[in-house]
């Protein structure tokens, strides 16, 4: 077991360059510069800002320089916020980011399995299509328009809640941006654990732990959970990249100071420092989520072994 | 326990039986219908309406909805025909819907189903390419794009259908690992079939619940990816627009103008709780252990 | 709408109904419109840098509430009979947050390392009128050389190039600002983090999250900090225009320094003693690619564009903020200037259509060769929708307009490049001159992006900088705007203007051409 995660971690290594590498190519080719913008700069001062960012040498050499640097753990200084680093920016950003993200992982979590698992045992009655139809409203409507909804109903009509800001982490501001970022990863587990629950309910070895007279508590618990809850252990790592993806949004909405709005700030700004930063960060983040995923996979599911 | 016969016959009346089962579900039936009509309503609907795509009504703006004026799901901050421009928002929303899902539909179930059934390094080195798409940020990709391709349709299309069969892939993979060590395989390879045939008739088939819960999943996802997209600004070119596109729009304007934001959404909504009770009574035709 | 209030003596207050009047902090909460890029004012140049900026700082002269000029560090000044010697007298009590003199060596360094080519400021331009200026500033001269000199701690003395009768003004802009001599040699280019800024101004930094809350707290130091009613101000840098009317609405900010247009009837109606408009020193254009091989290098093709936009329906229905129809290039309001008019601002709207179909048949164009044109907007719900009415105005004369929105760094990159027809552009004065627009149009300027060139208009423009009668300067300048006019160099479409929503308990905000507001003058009524 700990031989398969070391391995794997080593298997980061390459995955992590690779990630680099693309990233660090395609947006030097991408038009536009860190310094453009509405009012051009006299040459020799765009010479001068070039050179300070080493940006004046071949792109190679600044492929080689930004590796270098990025051993050595440094990050560079960001192009447009001047009076921070990239490694500040992210280390202020990211535990807010987190902090959002397991809370709304964690709420989809244990609002959509109890739910999917409710529907699927109560199958085709009202409760099931009421949580069901419920889902489907949660997925059908895009989370920018219910996250400024929500902060018009609970911040503005009703005042019970702030309307933005993140406070340090208080959890009146955290309410309602960790509900509007996991109402739809709600709705997607419960959906995936009915379907998968409604399998798992019909398949042969239910039938037979039902035969051998098992209390249907038990036949749930015992022997249909487990493998019921494969699909949505598979899906907690597009999940948590969904959740990343749009705390982009939220983090807009709600003014929430984490690193989602980075990635398209920082690539709309061609702040190549921060950009580089934020897909390093975020890569390998989701190695090690996947790792995490695939060994709650294997812990569920006997059957498979990490063994080669 | 399946037995190698049992699994075998799925493959063969797959189609038909399906098909049986499914006129027997009204829900599913009724939305089949609905998504015909308004996908005929899409592609026919503007030339019925009484205004053009960009055309501006200089009398009307955000102008709420009006039976007499012809606007009868209002205008929007430029004048322009609220119905009308939902409708062609149709068109590129489903069609990206559409197409997108059928590129993550088929590269995502082979490569997973190769990659789960495979095993060992092949496995682990499909897999790691997997992980590698994944660790590239999605957004920040899509935006280079854009950026470097222009925005154009097509790469919407490619963006999107690039990314979402990932997922699918490692769905399928999940539900093959799983499914290869049951007895109907081992008795299959044991006879002799090739591993080509084992996958495509015995381990895709029954990976077909599963992956076609999760297209009636893809499909809202896609259409909302493609909103989402539109909501950083990065939808396409006016003057063309989508259902995301309008929504992101009226999203704004949700309290002064809310037919701007009803109309596109309800299109959306309808079009995905149709998807919804079809991908689930598809889902209980095609499975072939509820019969 | 109530201000933020720490009850520092609440318990006392709790203890006795009667005693009505607790110690209070008064603390003013702006939503600034984006995340400064740093507090350094030589490497600045946005609006929202300047909110929080100016605050912090004091230049020779400053802005009061209604931004008239109005000395700061110096006290008086002389200037020389030809107009390019200043001399100006520091005042004494002058501070730095941490104690030390405010002197003439702290200026003199700040405009050395401003223009010095190594600090790579990208505003330092605004400094040109200093005599050697550009060729320091281009690396070509030593920064010693700079006409900027202090003669003792308390005296200054500016040379210029050549008379500039904006020179006064420009000095209350940032790039005009003294720094901490002492601190920037010490710190180098960290001096600006929170944990080591020394500021001269009526505010001191105090904490900076990033992309969270600037908060900044009254400098005692500050020679009129009796006068300064607030005790702490916190910037929230807000990009989002609806989310910052939200956080207005909840009563969670004071201000927003901008709100959505589209909420504008709302506002009105809801928060009428909140909302506020006025006009602003911007002109928002189209401008039209000169360029050989585009459409509109024919001056009739241009004309008949500019001819059949309705620019009244664009102010009135599609913005419907106040802001005016534009048909000069130099927006009204600008100091010692009257921005001619261009003809077309006479005609009706018939007699413009038809005088534009004339124009566009004379230039080749009909239904059988319809003119297409390619306009490029940057990404925005306003320009989206101000490109998508022009598209339509055009149409009646059978022009095909194919519309391309791209981000803001790619779009001013092909605007550079010349790759459009037409162009969106908008121009904010950087100091309240007419010169300071027209000199977009000269020949070679870098933001003239659609390449207009006019020798004559050059000439003028030239001349212009050399005459030091204001009166005969202005009607030099107004001759060339009027030749621009004429040959339709760009497209002027509407005159800016500033939105704000502030809490009606504020007083002390008072709107001007230049939407600058400092929190010093600023106070909560009781």
């Amino acid at each position: 077991m700990l031989h398969y995660i070391a391995k794997r971690l080593l298997q980061a290594i390459p995955t992590l360059l690779i990630v680099i590498t693309v990233s660090f190519f395609l947006m030097h080719l991408a038009p536009g510069g860190p310094f453009d913008g509405e009012r051009q700069l006299p040459a020799e001062i765009e010479a001068n800002l070039l050179a300070s960012y080493n940006l004046d040498q071949p792109i190679w050499k600044q492929y080689l320089i930004y590796l270098g640097n990025l051993l050595q753990g440094d990050f560079g200084p960001s192009f447009r916020y001047e009076d921070f680093s990239v490694t500040e920016l992210i280390g202020q950003g990211f535990p807010v980011s987190l902090e959002l993200g397991m809370w709304a992982i964690l709420l989809a979590l244990a609002v959509g399995l109890p739910l999917g698992i409710i529907a699927a045992l109560r199958r085709n009655s009202s409760i099931d299509y009421l949580v069901m139809g419920t889902a489907l409203a949660g997925i059908a409507i895009p989370n920018f328009v219910i996250a400024p909804l929500m902060a018009l109903v609970f911040g503005v009509f009703l005042a019970w809640l702030p309307v933005g800001g993140w406070n340090d982490g208080h959890w009146r501001n955290m309410l309602l941006p960790v509900v509007a970022l996991s109402i739809q990863q709600i709705a997607y587990i419960a959906r995936m654990m009915r379907a998968s629950m409604i399998e798992v309910l019909g398949s042969q070895h239910i039938r037979t732990a039902r035969a051998k007279g098992l209390s249907e508590r038990e036949v749930i618990w015992r022997h249909a959970m487990r493998p019921a809850m494969l699909p949505v252990v598979s899906y907690l790592g597009p999940a948590a990249a969904g959740i990343i993806t749009g705390s982009v949004v939220i983090e807009q909405i709600f003014g929430i100071p984490g690193i989602g709005r980075y990635f398209v700030q920082a690539a709309l700004n061609r702040d190549y420092t921060l950009v580089m930063g934020t897909v390093v960060f975020y890569g390998a983040l989701i190695v090690l989520l996947n790792l995490i995923v695939d060994l709650i996979y294997s812990a569920l599911d006997p059957q498979i072994r990490y063994d080669d | 326990m399946h037995t190698a016969s049992e699994a075998h016959t799925v493959g063969e009346s797959l189609g038909r039986e399906a098909w049986r089962r499914l006129k027997q579900n009204r829900a599913a039936m009724t939305s089949l219908v609905i998504l015909i009509i308004l996908t005929v309503a899409c592609i026919a609907g503007p030339w019925l309406t009484p205004w053009g795509l960009s055309e501006v009504d200089w009398n009307a703006f955000t102008a709420p909805p009006s039976l007499a004026e012809g606007h009868y799901a209002g205008t929007d901050a430029n004048g322009r025909d609220l119905l009308t421009r939902s409708l062609y928002g149709g068109q590129i929303s489903l069609s990206v819907a559409v197409v997108a899902t059928l590129v993550s539909l088929v590269i995502g179930v082979l490569y997973g189903a190769i990659a789960g059934f495979m095993g060992g390094r092949v496995d682990n080195l499909m897999m790691r390419f997997v992980d590698i798409m994944y660790s590239l940020p999605f957004m920040f990709l899509v935006i280079l794009m854009m950026v470097l391709f222009g925005r154009h349709i097509l790469l919407i299309y490619a963006a999107i259908g690039a990314v979402e069969w990932l997922d699918m892939s490692r769905i399928v993979r999940g539900q093959t690992l799983a499914l290869k060590r049951r007895e109907f395989v081992e008795a299959a390879r044991a006879l002799g079939v090739t591993n080509r045939t084992i996958i495509v008739r015995h381990l895709i088939p029954n990976t077909l619940g599963p992956v076609i819960v999760y297209v009636t999943l893809t499909v809202p996802k896609v259409i909302l990816l493609e909103s989402f997209l539109s909501f950083l600004g990065l939808g396409v070119q006016e003057p063309m627009t989508s259902w995301g596109v309008l929504i992101s729009e009226g999203t704004d304007m949700m309290e002064t103008a809310p037919w701007m934001l009803i109309v596109p959404s309800a299109f959306l909504a309808l079009t995905l709780f149709c998807l919804n009770f079809l991908g689930d009574g598809l889902r209980d035709a095609l499975d072939p252990r509820t019969r | 709408m109530r201000k933020q209030r720490l009850l520092l003596a609440s318990s006392a207050a709790l203890l006795s109904g009667l005693m009505t009047l607790p110690l209070q902090a008064d603390t003013l909460r702006i939503a600034i419109m984006g995340e400064p890029a740093s507090l350094d004012p030589h490497k600045i140049s946005g609006t929202w840098e300047n909110d929080v900026v100016g605050d912090l700082f004091e230049g020779l002269v400053t802005e009061a509430a209604d931004g008239e000029r109005i000395p700061g560090v110096a006290e008086s000044w002389e200037i020389s009979d030809d107009g390019t010697e200043y001399t100006f007298e520091l005042r004494d009590d002058a501070r730095w947050s941490d104690g030390e003199v405010v002197t003439a060596e702290d200026f003199v360094y700040a405009f050395q390392r401003i223009l010095n080519p190594a600090t790579a400021a990208d505003y330092a331009y605004l400094l040109y009128p200093v005599k050697n200026a550009e060729t320091v500033y281009e690396g070509d001269a030593d920064p010693e050389t700079l006409g900027i000199e202090a003669v003792d701690d308390h005296t200054l003395k500016i040379t210029l190039e050549r008379s500039t009768p904006y020179f006064l003004d420009q000095l209350s802009h940032y790039t005009a600002y003294p720094v901490p001599k002492h601190v920037v040699e010490e710190h180098g280019d960290d001096w600006s983090r929170a944990d080591h800024m020394v500021s001269n101004g009526p505010f001191k930094l105090e904490r900076w999250r990033s992309q969270t809350r600037i908060e900044v707290s009254r400098n005692d130091q500050f020679h009129d900090a009796d006068e300064v009613a607030l005790d702490e101000v916190v910037y929230f840098p807000i990009e989002e225009r609806t989310t910052a009317l939200n956080r207005f609405r909840a009563d969670e900010i004071d201000v927003a320094r901008d709100f959505p247009t589209q909420q504008y009837d709302w506002l009105q109606e809801n928060l009428p003693d909140a909302t506020t408009t006025a006009p602003f020193l911007g002109i928002y254009y189209y401008t039209l690619n000169t360029r050989d091989g585009h459409p509109t290098a024919d001056p009739r093709v241009r004309e008949a564009l500019s001819l059949a936009v309705r620019r009244e329906v664009i102010t009135n229905q599609i913005l419907g903020t106040g802001e005016e129809p534009a048909y000069s290039f130099v927006p009204p309001g600008v100091n010692r200037y009257d921005a001619p008019q261009s003809s077309m601002a006479d005609m009706s709207q018939e007699e413009r259509m038809a005088r534009a179909k004339e124009l566009l048949a004379e230039a080749g164009y009909g239904p059988d060769d319809p003119l297409e044109l390619n306009l490029r907007y940057n990404t925005s719900e306003d320009h989206r929708k101000v490109a998508i009415a022009i598209g339509a105005m055009w149409e009646p004369l059978g022009v095909e307009v194919e519309l391309n929105n791209s981000e803001v760094a790619v779009h001013y990159e092909d605007m550079r490049q010349g790759d459009f027809d037409v162009g969106r552009a908008g121009w904010i004065g950087d100091y309240n001159d007419a010169q300071n627009f027209l000199s977009l149009l000269e020949t070679g300027v870098a933001n003239n992006y659609g390449a207009y060139s006019n020798e004559k208009f050059d000439a003028l423009m030239d001349q212009a900088s050399e005459t030091q009668d204001l009166d005969e300067r202005a009607d030099i300048m107004a001759e060339a705007e009027k030749l621009a006019l004429d040959e339709t160099a760009t497209l002027p479409i509407y005159y800016y203007v500033s939105r704000n929503l502030v809490n009606p308990d504020l007083q002390g905000w008072e709107n001007n051409i230049e939407d600058i507001h400092r929190s010093r003058w600023v106070s909560f009524d009781d």
